[in-house]
């Protein structure tokens, strides 16, 4: 499979991903400025486009800390823990993964629309979960929800908890236990999953648009805009739009990429266990057949 | 093995045998009061959050789809435009599922064996449809590939276009579950076989593909779960024409708008149920080839 079949290959393979993805993204970005950098900066300083714009970012600082806080505590759990149903808690963490967005948003309307089990109760106290704000942060968390576990568990899995205990035997609290030993080691595959629950809640469309009611100025956010525009003919909106959001995943993908130079275990299947782990599991031979190998 | 679970659930690292190694921790609390609120409170707190945005939902979709018996799911699921709807998800995704996992073999193959002046870019690049907010995604296709498009070609409307922006979004999935495989194939055999008179194709049929076949299916399934249930990307460029254009996520979507939550939950279980199915499907593949995971 060398020389004379390498160049037809190369050239296939970087066509294909020029025409799918190299020149559309840089198409938009043509048309977002073919009409100069002026008019492009009037279509997202209007107060629709700046409202959408603040409230993507709302979201996100909503949204990501609470993803993180229960991915690591998910992650510690299932790491550090061995309960009965542990392997459940593994597999649901995962079904945002398999569920559409619009499904997620359509979930949540059942539960807490105006019809929804709760709605009653929710409308009794004067809570709007549905057409409002606290749905759409609801929505862009759920589909996020997998990313820091499935990034802080591995690590967690693979460097035991012989520190943990050492700093637990010398007097250190659970919490600076944490602080000093735990965060630190995972401090790469936290930032890795951060980022990815970063990136998809920015860009969350599906899940938003059937719970946020796209009202303009008010529950719009900045995907929801762009789709706007296009519908309302107003392209450069849209074109505009999609590039604050499209710079936004760049930056994402350029700490991905940095991330991924030093991260193996990543390729690394989740089912291997760490030492400590084998230790923990020959004591509970009767619950090995039940805790959680790889989803 | 109840008494075991319950008596070390609570005992992070080396169960048991904590309690006797580790002198009491210089804390305000009595140890076991706080031993007890460590115990439930963390996976308490978890399983709420995950229950109040994923698992109620979820349960929701599923008590709504069968709220008015096996009939009207039945009903809702076997209507015209819901089977057009699902059929067209289903051949479209299946269409790019086998198309993409080629296409990401060939790329693979060009991002480990190939070497060119800006190699790491296009590996860069092969992320950018994870990272991109979905309707930026079917902004970017419909701007090239759209009624206005350079290149005088005009997908927009037909299922050529939902195509094309399923193979987008599922890019990344085809090549970055084959690329660890094809990493790590060992080199001498294909020489060996070489060597011994075995042609490229030889080589390429009985030593390459053997090897990266379970890759490529794990791959393929990652990118039909994505596919069937993909709103964002696809409904700027698809029209939502029914009968001809309109995908399940889409006509769950309008479902929903028109209040029609019975029937929308019924499809969003079929939707879902497929979904699971790959996933798990998926799982077993891992478990048996040992593959590692790609997201």
């Amino acid at each position: 499979m060398t020389g004379k079949w390498k160049l037809p290959i190369r050239i296939v393979a970087l066509g294909y991903v020029a025409l799918l993805i190299v020149i559309p993204v840089g198409a938009v970005f043509y048309q977002a400025f073919r009409h100069g950098f002026l008019v492009a900066w009037h279509a997202v300083t209007t107060a629709d486009a700046l409202h959408a714009l603040w409230l993507t970012l709302l979201v996100v600082l909503i949204a990501v800390p609470l993803d993180t806080a229960f991915g690591v505590g998910v992650a510690l759990i299932l790491s550090r823990r061995r309960f009965p149903g542990a392997w459940l808690l593994d597999a649901f963490v995962d079904l945002p993964l398999a569920v559409s967005p619009v499904i997620v948003g359509l979930s949540l309307i059942l539960v807490y629309g105006k019809t929804g089990w709760f709605g009653n109760w929710l409308a009794a106290r004067g809570i709007q979960v549905i057409f409002s704000f606290p749905g759409i942060v609801m929505a862009s968390a759920v589909v996020a929800l997998p990313y820091v576990v499935r990034e802080v568990l591995p690590v967690l899995q693979e460097i035991g908890t012989e520190q943990e205990q050492a700093a637990a035997t010398l007097g250190a609290s659970p919490f600076a236990a944490f602080w000093r030993i735990t965060l630190p080691s995972i401090r790469r595959g936290l930032a890795y999953g951060v980022t990815l629950t970063t990136a998809r809640v920015l860009g969350e469309f599906g899940g938003v648009i059937v719970v946020s009611g796209n009202i303009a100025g008010r529950t719009q956010t900045l995907t929801l805009f762009i789709s706007d525009s296009i519908e309302n003919l107003n392209p450069v909106g849209a074109y505009a739009g999609a590039v604050i959001l499209a710079l936004l995943s760049l930056i994402v993908l350029a700490v991905l990429g940095k991330e991924n130079e030093g991260r193996k275990h990543r390729w690394r299947s989740r089912s291997e266990e760490s030492p400590s782990d084998l230790e923990e599991l020959s004591l509970l031979t009767t619950s090995v057949s039940m805790s959680p190998t790889a989803h | 093995m109840p008494d075991s679970t319950t008596l070390l659930a609570g005992h992070p690292g080396i169960a048991g045998q904590s309690a006797s190694r580790v002198p009491p921790r210089p804390s305000g609390l009595p140890g076991t009061l706080k031993g007890a609120l460590n115990r439930a409170g963390g996976p308490t707190l978890a399983v709420t959050y995950l229950s109040l945005l994923v698992l109620l939902p979820l349960a929701a979709v599923v008590s709504k789809a069968f709220d008015s018996g096996w009939g009207a799911f039945w009903k809702a699921v076997t209507q015209p435009e819901a089977v057009a709807a699902l059929k067209l998800t289903l051949i479209c995704s299946l269409i790019v599922a086998v198309f993409n996992s080629l296409a990401g073999v060939v790329i693979a193959w060009v991002l480990v064996r190939d070497e060119f002046p800006g190699k790491r870019l296009v590996g860069a690049v092969i992320d950018l449809p994870f990272a991109l907010p979905t309707v930026v995604a079917g902004l970017t296709l419909l701007t090239l590939y759209g009624p206005n498009g350079p290149f005088g070609v005009n997908v927009a409307d037909t299922r050529i276009g939902i195509t094309l922006a399923l193979a987008f979004v599922t890019l990344p999935f085809c090549v970055r579950s084959v690329q660890p495989v094809l990493a790590e194939l060992d080199r001498e055999t294909e020489e060996a076989a070489a060597s011994l008179g075995a042609s490229p194709a030889g080589v390429l049929r009985r030593i390459i593909l053997p090897s990266i076949a379970p890759a490529m299916l794990a791959g393929a399934g990652l990118a039909f779960a994505r596919a069937v249930g993909e709103f964002g990307s696809v409904v700027l460029i698809s029209g939502n024409l029914p009968f001809k254009t309109e995908v399940a996520s889409s006509w769950i979507y309008s479902l929903s708008q028109s209040d029609d939550f019975g029937s929308a939950a019924a499809i969003s279980v079929v939707l879902i149920a497929i979904a699971l199915a790959i996933l798990f499907g998926i799982g077993m593949l891992r478990r048996r080839f040992d593959i590692s995971e790609a997201i």
